[in-house]
């Protein structure tokens, strides 16, 4: 009788502690859209998501954020396409041709790079990147009349922190998808003549996509969503995303006025945040329909 | 006797600190079948894999003694190791596709090693899967995923594959045991058919089928060839003892 009611009492907490994520999960929806969509009525949608003049706390406060929807796009895009590169390539090593000894060097240095607070990585980029970019930048724009220099601190500068933070999702993602390909499939294809590069190019690689892609997303996930790192690198202000201008991401312009915003600039923020809530919500959408197609396969 | 294509000279394999082969002797002859039988662990699909070099993909493997084709040793040092394997066809037990389509899977090879006109890919398709029995059944779905043939069909596929690259010998790796008595009787016509064209060594682990399929019978007993000789002569008078028992149902 005893056990019995441990039994039901084990299963209630079980049950109960499941509930708190799926709570959490949908009052933050519900939170995210009461608070996010009373700036888009008020000040109108079209006013908020197709201008880009961000002056929230002029005499005539404008809200457009178009600029900070574009950055966090075009900064997300070439974070992925300066990442993954490197990422499926280092997969490739590790689950290829890397000796055990030297992968098992490699592999706990990836964990440990995702494990790094992003705040480090901002001011690492800070101290490194931002010097370098900035010389580049004197080089690059020397006698420029029009340029505003940004010291270092613009989109470039966010783009690579971004695509550094993201490789170990990347790595640690397609290294899995690769290693399940089965090793029959590259036999096969050895076996005809190819040689071990082509393999993996023609064979591993496509036959581990879903796995990749995958990877992919994730790591536009991560991208998309990190605040910290991008807000010390990026400069702040509202531009443009050109290589070479200050620029604001959808997070960090929340990190950076959430502090003193009040009012209607206060309920634009939330609007942002909402926007983002929606991209992420789609890429996880996009993340389990891949999935599910595998699963298919 | 024609000449023989593949032949060995006390090839001996090591894996670790374990002795696979030993002193493997032996001649294969061209144009004809050559079934590999013995009891299951007994070395003849690690011999099987000498002959093409994929033994040198598993760490920890050494071997000794020479393997001659066609005179030459492919262990040489000028051996270029995807010509061999493009000259040495592999059909591996498990129908194993890629996952592309079916039109892919055979011009994978013929591109791999240069071939790049479309007509000409077109025809080694074509001529591909003729020579394998599976045209028929693909011909209009050449551009459907591969992964969704039967099983029968599936390894059919895989011998049309080996077959693109104008192989001089096919390997084949008990290339029956995964498929249904239908299938298996496919695959063996099949046999029948290319041994006009090319040299055959199959691992069967099935006598049956050693007798229905080959010329010559190769008996492989703990790493080493215990007799050798025409399919006839071997199964109606072995001369070693344990061929007697092994082929009368003794032990298996």
């Amino acid at each position: 009788m005893v056990r019995h009611t441990i039994e039901k009492a084990a299963e209630i907490i079980f049950s109960l502690c499941a509930f708190m994520a799926v709570a959490a999960v949908f009052s933050i929806t519900l939170y995210m859209i009461a608070n996010g969509l009373p700036a888009i009525f008020q000040a109108g949608w079209k006013e908020i998501l197709f201008s880009s003049v961000w002056q929230p706390t002029a005499q005539e406060p404008s809200f457009g954020i178009l600029y900070v929807i574009l950055t966090s796009i075009v900064g997300t895009f070439l974070a992925v396409l300066l990442g993954v590169p490197v990422g499926l390539l280092t997969a490739v090593f590790l689950a290829e041709t890397a000796p055990d000894s030297l992968a098992a060097v490699i592999r706990p240095a990836v964990e440990l790079l995702a494990g790094i607070p992003s705040v480090i990585y901002g001011v690492l980029g800070m101290l490194i990147l931002n010097p370098f970019l900035y010389r580049l930048e004197q080089k690059l724009f020397a006698g420029s009349q029009t340029h505003q220099f940004t010291g270092g601190a613009n989109l470039l500068s966010a783009v690579i922190v971004l695509a550094v933070m993201i490789l170990p999702t990347v790595i640690s993602i397609s290294e899995t998808a690769l290693r399940a390909v089965p090793p029959e499939l590259k036999a096969c294809s050895l076996a005809l003549g190819a040689s071990p590069v082509t393999t993996v190019f023609r064979v591993t690689i496509p036959a581990a996509r879903s796995g990749i892609l995958a990877a992919v997303v994730l790591g536009v996930g991560r991208a998309v969503g990190e605040a910290m790192a991008i807000s010390l690198v990026s400069g702040n202000s509202v531009n443009l995303p050109l290589p070479f201008q200050s620029v604001r991401f959808l997070t960090t312009a929340i990190v950076s006025e959430m502090g003193y915003a009040g009012g209607l600039h206060r309920q634009v923020l939330f609007t942002i945040g909402l926007i983002l809530f929606v991209f992420i919500m789609m890429i996880n959408g996009i993340l389990s329909s891949i999935l599910k197609g595998e699963r298919l396969e | 006797m024609s000449q023989n294509k593949i032949s060995t000279d006390k090839l001996n394999l090591y894996y670790g600190d374990n002795h696979i082969l030993k002193d493997i002797t032996i001649g294969i002859r061209a144009k004809a079948v050559t079934a590999l039988i013995g009891p299951s662990g007994c070395g003849k699909s690690t011999f099987l894999k000498s002959l093409n070099r994929m033994n040198d993909l598993i760490d920890g493997v050494r071997i000794e003694g020479t393997v001659y084709l066609d005179g030459k040793d492919i262990y040489g040092p000028q051996v270029d190791v995807t010509r061999l394997r493009k000259r040495v066809g592999m059909v591996f037990q498990q129908p194993n596709p890629f996952p592309m389509s079916i039109y892919d899977n055979i011009a994978y090879g013929p591109k791999v090693h240069g071939v790049k006109s479309k007509e000409r890919l077109d025809e080694i398709v074509e001529q591909s899967l003729r020579q394998a029995a599976v045209w028929e059944e693909v011909e209009n779905q050449l551009r459907k995923p591969a992964l969704g043939l039967s099983g029968g069909q599936k390894q059919r596929l895989c011998i049309a594959r080996a077959l693109a690259v104008e192989p001089e010998v096919l390997l084949m790796d008990e290339p029956t045991s995964a498929l249904d008595p239908a299938s298996t009787l496919k695959v063996e016509e099949l046999i029948n058919r290319l041994k006009r064209k090319y040299t055959i060594i199959i691992v069967t682990h099935n006598m049956q089928q050693a007798v229905r399929v080959s010329d010559d019978t190769a008996f492989f007993l703990l790493g080493e060839m215990v007799e050798c000789g025409t399919t006839d002569r071997l199964f109606a008078r072995p001369t070693d003892r344990r061929t007697k028992e092994y082929i009368t149902g003794k032990f298996g």
